[in-house]
């Protein structure tokens, strides 16, 4: 079946089995962590240097992927906007009891308020579930990208990637 | 008639670095360029760049273009802007260089001249594609991030490389939206995580279709598209009709080597670089002496690699003209050598390294 990224524009459940960015099953229960889903060999490495803490590497030539460090890595979010490919996400699976945070770059008009619930999509874009807006998140230094954080239902911390576009609405 | 150093023709990424890399070599550049305001595409990119940290990846391209205007200006870059080049001529002393400006005609003679004047979209024809509404990707990307006009309010892009990924991203930003984006090869083209971007926004990416033919009144209102087999041909009974207001093309880019013909450079024809190229060598030098070429004109491929070729043969006119010797020029273009060739690597590299090493062998066979 051909379902790879480079036939849908979505990394497949294969892509991304096959990468080094994503930390294993045991990292996520322990708390808040980088999710790189950058599964092809591109020449690209602002994420090594975003990382205040060196968990992420590319290392030569520039277009390896980059291996995640999950033991190093924080969840601290730093290298979220800095990726030109909004590939990066922040997920932390046990938040609270029953949801899940997940942090991703967005770059539409209009913003969501915290606290709004809103509509949650995955990486077709499609509804997933609804998720309340954590943090609206416009530091200067993200240089134009907005992060979003949500709280969705548990187990959907591996499958909402973005909130669903409200269209048309600012024209 | 005044004589400069050298002149560089096109204020892109390519001329701009060029320019440069002159001047740092204590060097005097003209830049010459035929519309109001320089930096080429880059301005138009409002997205953050990929590449090597080291060399403004993560930079929105707009800031990229007002470093590198920055850059011209501090080193003291004299710019000629509404100035088109209408002609190339050999001097005894190098190379006259024609051009209009306020409907009168110019001209200022370069002991070396870089032709950086870039690459051009494809056109695609189908029934329907002269109504209104059908247009380049560059085109609605100027649109929107230039003068800031909405082209339309329903989209179809047409081509899956990644002008039309980026280009669909930016139609959304601005607050269109894109019914689906269509390829006809059987994967898409660009970046997967271009591509991962606007199907996280709903687009739908079709490969293995086309567009049969744009319907519409007095303007475009809808498309025909259809599916194609492995030999691109039509699978009769797929066709579904889609509504639109606007049709983007992003098919390829094709490099506007006019003046390198009029020089009488000798050409090579390399299509996984756009087509007809100025045969040149590992220091940018064509077949005619003391004109160069850098950027897309030298094969189309993206701006951070234009930047590097202008580099390139910025260093080699400067070493030309005797502001380098050759132990200072060879470790600076060996730099600029290694940044392209990392450019050049990975699954989206290799075709342009391989193309751009048959170019440098076909450039030695020349010489020879």
């Amino acid at each position: 079946m051909k379902d790879e990224i480079r036939f849908t524009g979505i990394p497949s459940a294969g892509d991304l089995a096959a990468i080094p960015g994503i930390a294993g099953e045991e990292r996520f229960e322990k708390g808040a962590v980088a999710v790189i889903e950058c599964v092809q060999e591109i020449p690209c490495n602002p994420c090594e240097k975003a990382c205040p803490f060196g968990a992420i590497t590319v290392g030569q030539p520039i277009t390896s992927l980059p291996v995640l460090d999950e033991e190093k890595c924080t969840g601290c979010g730093a290298c979220l906007a800095k990726c030109p490919g909004l590939a990066i996400f922040r997920v932390h699976k046990n938040y609270t009891e029953d949801t899940a945070l997940v942090e991703f770059p967005f770059e539409y008009l209009p913003l969501p308020q915290e606290g709004d619930t809103v509509a949650c999509g995955g990486r077709d874009g499609n509804y997933v579930c609804d998720g309340k807006i954590l943090k609206i998140n416009q530091s200067k230094a993200f240089d134009g990208t907005t992060l979003v954080a949500v709280a969705v239902p548990k187990e959907h911390y591996m499958t909402v990637r973005t909130i669903c576009r409200k269209k048309e609405a600012n024209l | 008639m005044r004589k400069v150093q050298a002149i560089v023709i096109g204020a892109g990424p390519a001329g701009l670095a060029a320019c440069i890399e002159i001047a740092k070599a204590g060097g005097k550049a003209v830049l010459i360029d035929e519309n109001a305001k320089p930096g080429g595409q880059l301005f138009k990119q409002i997205h953050k760049f990929f590449g090597s940290r080291e060399h403004r990846a993560g930079v929105r391209g707009y800031d990229i273009g007002s470093q590198l205007l920055k850059e011209t200006e501090e080193l003291g870059v004299e710019v000629f802007l509404d100035s088109p080049v209408y002609g190339l001529f050999q001097d005894p002393q190098g190379i006259m260089v024609s051009y209009m400006h306020e409907g009168q005609e110019k001209a200022l003679l370069g002991e070396k001249v870089i032709l950086a004047t870039g690459a051009a979209e494809n056109a695609l024809t189908f029934p329907g594609s002269t109504l209104p509404g059908v247009m380049g990707a560059g085109c609605a990307q100027t649109m929107i991030n230039v003068n800031r006009v909405l082209p339309g309010k329903k989209v179809i892009m047409v081509g899956s490389g990644n002008v039309g990924l980026i280009v669909s991203y930016q139609l959304m930003q601005a607050g269109a939206d894109v019914a689906a984006l269509i390829e006809a090869a059987p994967s898409i083209g660009g970046y997967g995580v271009h591509a991962g971007k606007i199907r996280r926004a709903g687009v739908p990416i079709l490969v293995g279709h086309t567009i049969k033919r744009a319907m519409g009144k007095d303007q475009v209102e809808a498309v025909e598209i259809v599916a194609l087999d492995e030999g691109f041909q039509e699978i009769p009974g797929t066709g579904q009709v889609m509504a639109c207001d606007t049709v983007c093309i992003a098919v390829g880019l094709t490099p506007l080597t006019e003046l390198a013909w009029l020089a009488g450079c000798e050409f090579t024809f390399i299509p996984s670089l756009g087509g007809h190229i100025p045969i040149h060598d590992e220091n940018m030098a064509t077949t005619v002496p003391g004109l160069y070429v850098a950027g897309d004109i030298a094969g189309a491929e993206e701006a951070s690699t234009a930047m590097e070729e202008g580099r390139l043969a910025g260093i080699a006119a400067a070493e030309a003209l005797g502001l380098y010797d050759e132990i200072t020029a060879a470790p600076l273009k060996g730099s600029v050598w290694t940044r392209m060739d990392a450019l050049r690597t990975g699954p989206f590299g290799q075709k342009r390294f391989d193309a751009k090493a048959q170019m440098l062998e076909t450039a030695k066979g020349g010489k020879e």
